[in-house]
Order: structure tokens, then sequence, then C-alpha cells
């Protein structure tokens, strides 16, 4: 059974409709890339999942349909949104943002021990880990951002373009991060990406948007020797 | 110099009373990221609970607790009633609304008890002792007690609960903390009925020596809002800080600075307010607000 399946969702900002049915699928432990050119709907869709957008369709988690709950209900689900442009509570400090993110937790060591491998996993954090979280360089909030999913323990992390807006270095130093999360952490990925070198080395397979649309899925080896895709998105 | 320091005294006790309000204010932006001036309306229309009551012969300090209960609900019936529909919005809009509601209380406040100040029985006894040379109500000794109390409780509150984790990155970010499941409109409402029965506790203090009227916050709410934007605006520490040092300045130029007298010395504060955050736009305990993107 999938962890995550969408089935024929559409949502829509006021009236303007964004997703006009898409449906794909998420295994358990595995990573699912969604790519696509601007306003091909990847964000939306991440915004459907964690209910911070109308929708219709079926939303299924863990055999449950989750569509209409709320942010705060699918995250106690086990469902975290890495949103697009980070989401850093800027006047928290960086370990404060960390702990809101296990907010939901009770299991206090773990806590503290999960904050220590979120340090770990991203070093740049340990030595800012008492200034403000708005003070971090794009990077760093990025990692924070990612570090705060991660927080939550959840069972799926929705990623929204972590590359977006770093220099090709810092983004290859998130992806790795993640690829190591993925693998340490055993916990499921949506990884909406519009640099496909960096989606694919998450991710197992991908489905492909075009204007709200599921225009192609496959899996990672098959899209990467597409020429269309590799056209596209893998720069030739 | 026993003149001196009776006059610094002085203004430490007006300074303690617009540290009340000024702690509420405080309260409710740490708590909702807003500066709320339906602050005053809330702590006048809960102290009007409390004097109700003690005209029907129930002690002070029981009608004080029954004020802060009442505060608790009504903040959060008005965010849930009325503020909610403003969230996620602009925040000058809602401010604005605040605003409306200062009106709307007063409004009812002068509906059911008239708009002429009535006196309000007193914590404390009202006597006064000679320490040095210098006279001090046991009032103000007891209102800057409480005052003491109430900041620290709220620097704990903010600085090492999870309560205040949250408030606060509720107040940062509203929709990204929904996103780490913070149940933002559950928090929101929390935050304004821990600010209205704060601003009761403040009300009752210092309604003995103002009289109690439907606008007997107006001025103080001025000093207040300085106050607490002196001292940064998030600081509880801060917003005390400045308050006494705001009443006591006041009181100082009134004394000392024959060309101002009484009428003029209100605005001797102001300008020193404007003069340090000028200087410090932080303010004296403010966190400095970094942004980078």
């Amino acid at each position: 059974m999938s962890l995550l399946e969408l089935e024929d969702v559409t949502a829509s900002y006021g009236h303007a409709q964004v997703l006009h049915g898409i449906s794909f699928s998420l295994s358990e432990n595995g990573a699912t890339g969604l790519l696509g050119a601007n306003g091909a709907g990847k964000t939306t869709t991440l915004r459907a999942i964690s209910g911070t957008v109308r929708t219709t369709g079926r939303i299924l988690f863990e055999g449950r349909d989750i569509s209409g709950l709320g942010p705060d209900r699918t995250a106690h689900l086990g469902i975290a949104h890495v949103p697009e442009g980070r989401g850093t509570l800027g006047q928290l400090s960086v370990r404060e943002n960390l702990l809101v993110g296990a907010y939901q937790r009770k299991d206090r060591k773990q806590i503290a021990t999960d904050v220590d491998y979120v340090l770990d996993l991203f070093p740049n954090l340990q030595e800012r880990v008492r200034s403000n979280a708005a003070a971090l360089s794009g990077g760093e909030q990025q990692m924070l951002a990612v570090g705060r999913a991660f927080m939550a323990k959840p069972r799926v992390i929705l990623l929204d373009e972590a590359s977006l807006g770093l220099a090709p270095s810092t983004a290859r130093r998130v992806y790795d991060a993640i690829v190591r999360l993925r693998r340490e952490a055993q916990v499921s990925m949506v990884v909406v990406e519009q640099n496909a070198n960096l989606a694919f080395s998450v991710v197992d397979d991908a489905t492909v948007l075009e204007t709200g649309r599921v225009a192609l899925h496959g899996s990672r080896d098959e899209l990467m020797g597409m020429d269309a895709v590799r056209r596209a998105y893998l720069g030739g | 110099m026993s003149y001196f320091i009776q006059v610094v005294v002085d203004g430490l006790s007006n300074g303690a009373i617009y540290a009340a309000i000024a702690l509420a204010i405080v309260l409710v932006y740490r708590a909702t990221g807003l500066i709320n001036f339906a602050q005053g309306g809330m702590a006048v229309t809960a102290t009007f609970v409390a004097y109700a009551l003690t005209r029907v012969g129930v002690p002070v300090l029981l009608a004080l607790v029954v004020a802060v209960v009442f505060g608790f609900l009504l903040g959060a019936l008005l965010e849930r009633g009325v503020m909610r529909h403003f969230e996620g919005g602009d925040p000058d809009t809602a401010v604005v609304a605040t605003i409306a509601l200062l009106v709307v209380l007063s409004g009812l406040s002068a509906y059911f008890f008239g708009y002429e100040p009535h006196p309000f029985p007193s914590l404390f006894p009202n006597r006064t002792i000679e320490v040095l040379g210098v006279f001090v109500s046991l009032r103000s000794i007891g209102t800057i007690t409480v005052l003491l109390v109430v900041m620290i409780a709220l620097q704990l509150l903010f600085r090492s609960t999870k309560l205040g984790l949250a408030m606060r990155a509720v107040a940062d970010n509203p929709r990204s903390s929904a996103l780490s499941g913070l149940p933002v409109s559950r928090l929101l409402m929390i935050g304004w009925g821990l600010a209205a029965a704060l601003g009761a506790i403040a009300g009752v203090l210092v309604a003995p020596q103002l009289f109690i009227s439907p606008g007997m916050l107006d001025f103080v709410l001025v000093y207040a809002l300085a106050s607490a934007i002196l001292g940064g605006l998030d600081s509880p520490i801060g917003a005390v800080v400045a308050a006494a040092f705001i009443g006591v300045v006041e009181n100082l130029a009134g004394a000392y600075l024959d060309f101002i007298g009484d009428d003029l010395k209100i605005a001797v504060p102001f300008i020193a307010v404007i003069v340090i955050l000028v200087v410090r736009p932080q303010g004296l305990f403010g966190r400095k607000v970094t942004v980078r993107v």
C-alpha cells in the first residue's frame, strides 16, 4: 500500500484553478519528485497535501482521506511541509526554531538528541545556534527549515524548492544532507525542484507537471534517459 | 537631598502605573504580533466588573480574582468573535480593528457606569510610611511588588515554557507555525485572554489612584505605549525599566525645571524617548530585528 496517494486532485485559489486532476503516489520509505516549469502546480500540489489550499479529489495518507484537514492537523498525522520561502521564524533563535518543529512531541530526551543530530547534519547551524534565525544566510535558513521539519519526526517531508536562491555549492550541500537524512531517518519525501539534477540525487521516481496536469511519470532512470526531460530539466 | 529622593520615589509610583499597562501591551505583542489598542478598553471593562462587585460588598481581593477570570474570557471571546476575521490579513487592518474595540468597550462601560470617576477601594492599606525622611505609600510599594512578580512571570513564560515558545512562534509567522502543528487560532485566543487578564490586574492596581471611569486609562495608555516601545516592545523587563524611567524623568523635570512646571512636564519624557530611539531604534532591551533576504 502506498503511504501517500493523490487521486484526481484539483486545487484553486479563489476562482483560479491551478491543479486540474493530479494523481501520483509515494511508497513507504520512498522519495518521489515533482518536476515542472514555473506555474506548473508543484508548490500547489504540496499545499494540497498539507491542507493549506482548497482541493477536490482524494488525498489518502496511510489509507485515510486527509483532504480538507488543515495544516496543523496534517502535521499531527506526520506530514512536515518545508514551504517555499523556508518559513523561518526570524525572531526566534536557531535552537528555538528546532524546538518549534518538535512542538507535538513529548519525549524530551529524544528531542535533545534530535537537536544534536540536526546540528551534526548541518554544522553551519551549530555555530549559530543562539542567533536569531533572521540573521542566517539563505543557505543556513534552508538548512534550518529542513532541520525543523525533521524535528517533528514525520512520516513524510514535503520539500519545496530547497535550492531556490542558493549558490550551486550551497544547494549541493543542502541536498547532500537531505540524502543523508533520507537514508538515516527513514522518512519518505516528496521533492519539488526545478533543478532536476539535485532532485534526482534524492528521488526514486518523479512526476512531471505541466499547467496543473500530469505530463509524464517515470522512474529516475527512465526520466533521465529521455531526451525531452534532459533538455528541459537537466541542462542538455 | 531628601526632597530629591521624594521626587524620585513619587516618579517611581507613577511609573508603576504606566508599567502595569505596558506589560499588558508587551504580552499581547509577544503573543499576537500586534500592538493592541483594545488593551486599555479590556482592562477598564474588567476593572468595572471588579468595581461592581466591591459595591455589593465583595472583598477587593476576591473581586480582583473574578475580574481576572472575566478578563481572560473577554479577551478570548473578542479574539474568537472579532479578531479572528482579520488574522492572516493585513496587520494594519487588525490594528484598526483593535481601536474600534477600544471605542466600543469604553462606550459600553460608560453606558453602564457613566463617565464620572468613582472612587475605587485599594488592595493595600491606605497609609504612608516614612523611610529615611522619604514618604512612600503602602499602595505604591504593593503595586510595584505585584508588577515585579508579573514581570518575572512573563519573562519566564516567554523564555522557559513551551506555551511561551509557541506563542512567540505564532506571533512571528502564523502560517509557518501551523506547518509544525501549532494550533494557531487557539494560541492567539490564549494570548488575548492572558493580555486581558493582565489588564484586569493592572486596572485594579491603578484604579484607586486614578479613580475608575471609562477614560481612566486613556492618558496612561499613551505613557504605557511609550514605555513598551522604549523598552523594546518584546521585553517585559524593558517595559518596566522604561516606565520607571519615564515616571521619574517626568517628575524630576516638573520639580526642578521652573520653566516647565506641572503643565509641560509630560513633554519631557517623550522628548527623551525620541532621542533614545534615534540612537537605539530597537529600544533599551529589544532584540534587534534583523532581516536578510
